[in-house]
């Protein structure tokens, strides 16, 4: 038997973003697990280690850690290729990209709060779009619009202000 | 808990409540421009088979409708209206009372004449995205 020439070395950047998915992954499993009345609205807590991994390492790695999450969430759940991650990961995208532009506002007055919310409306934006175009072709999705863009401010709001309080209590070297 | 909430309140910049007062501000503009299904908006009359004339609802009114067997009136008020008096034989119309949705239909048939509520919302003619 020959030895294997083929070698990977992750390098530190690798490692910290196995790091920050794993943990990404760990939230969306939990929040499977958390009862909701509606389908579509979720906490999205892993959005959380998207918004300081944005913060601390930029867009590059978000993205990163937020397609690996998409990614190894739904093999977990068991819904990859489903409708649902086709769904999620509409919305990882659209957020990401909103994230890649509202990133350049000025810190001082906007801070992850500002960005949460926005990817949270990336998020339902790009979901219902992807909805309406491909798995419920009537305009009677939108009609839960309203209950979605309320979620997108509340879960938006609380999960910037957790990030907040991670970039700011978090040590620099994790 | 007020303790609690001041922790947090830091974390908040000054474009962090712009941003959330727009986020509002969408869901109250969603929920006002998706939910207002079923609120009418005028009322449609119709005298053998013509349009005989659309009446806001804003202002109350009576409207009479002269049609084969004699005249139907109509009474329109604010957000409502119904057909008070009409000379068909079963009276189906006007025991119908108050018409408050839009898209409700009260039929005179004996006499031809139809009230109908129409609205805005619940019907979209289009969405663009």
């Amino acid at each position: 038997m020959t030895r294997s020439t083929i070698e990977l070395t992750p390098t530190v950047e690798d490692r910290r973003i196995a790091r920050h998915a794993a943990a990404a992954i760990v939230l969306t499993v939990a929040e499977a697990a958390i009862p909701l009345p509606l389908p579509g609205v979720k906490p999205g807590l892993a959005n959380i280690v998207t918004l300081i991994v944005l913060a601390r390492w930029g867009w590059r790695e978000a993205v990163w850690v937020a397609l690996l999450r998409v990614l190894a969430g739904s093999l977990l759940l068991g819904q990859f290729l489903a409708p649902g991650f086709f769904l999620s990961l509409s919305g990882a995208i659209a957020s990401l990209l909103t994230l890649g532009f509202a990133m350049h506002l000025p810190r001082r007055w906007f801070g992850p709060v500002s960005l949460s919310i926005f990817a949270a409306f990336a998020h339902i934006g790009a979901q219902l779009v992807v909805a309406r175009l491909w798995l419920v072709p009537h305009d009677g999705v939108f009609y839960l619009t309203p209950v979605f863009a309320a979620a997108a401010v509340f879960f938006g709001v609380v999960n910037g202000l957790i990030a907040a309080r991670l970039l700011r209590d978090l040590p620099q070297a994790t | 808990m007020r303790a609690r909430l001041a922790e947090w309140l830091p974390l908040i910049r000054p474009g962090d409540w712009l941003v959330m007062a727009a986020g509002l501000a969408l869901c109250v503009f969603a929920t006002a421009t998706l939910w207002r299904g079923g609120a009418p908006d005028k009322a449609v009359i119709r005298a053998g088979g013509e349009v005989f004339g659309e009446y806001g609802l804003s202002v109350p009114r009576l409207v009479e409708v002269p049609g084969p067997l004699g005249t139907t009136l109509i009474e329109i008020e604010a957000g409502r209206a119904r057909v008070a008096a009409d000379p068909g034989p079963r009276q189906y119309c006007v025991r119908q009372g108050w018409l408050t949705q839009a898209g409700s239909v009260a039929i005179c048939a004996p006499n031809q004449v139809s009230l109908s509520l129409s609205g805005r919302g619940g019907q979209y003619d289009s969405l663009n995205y």
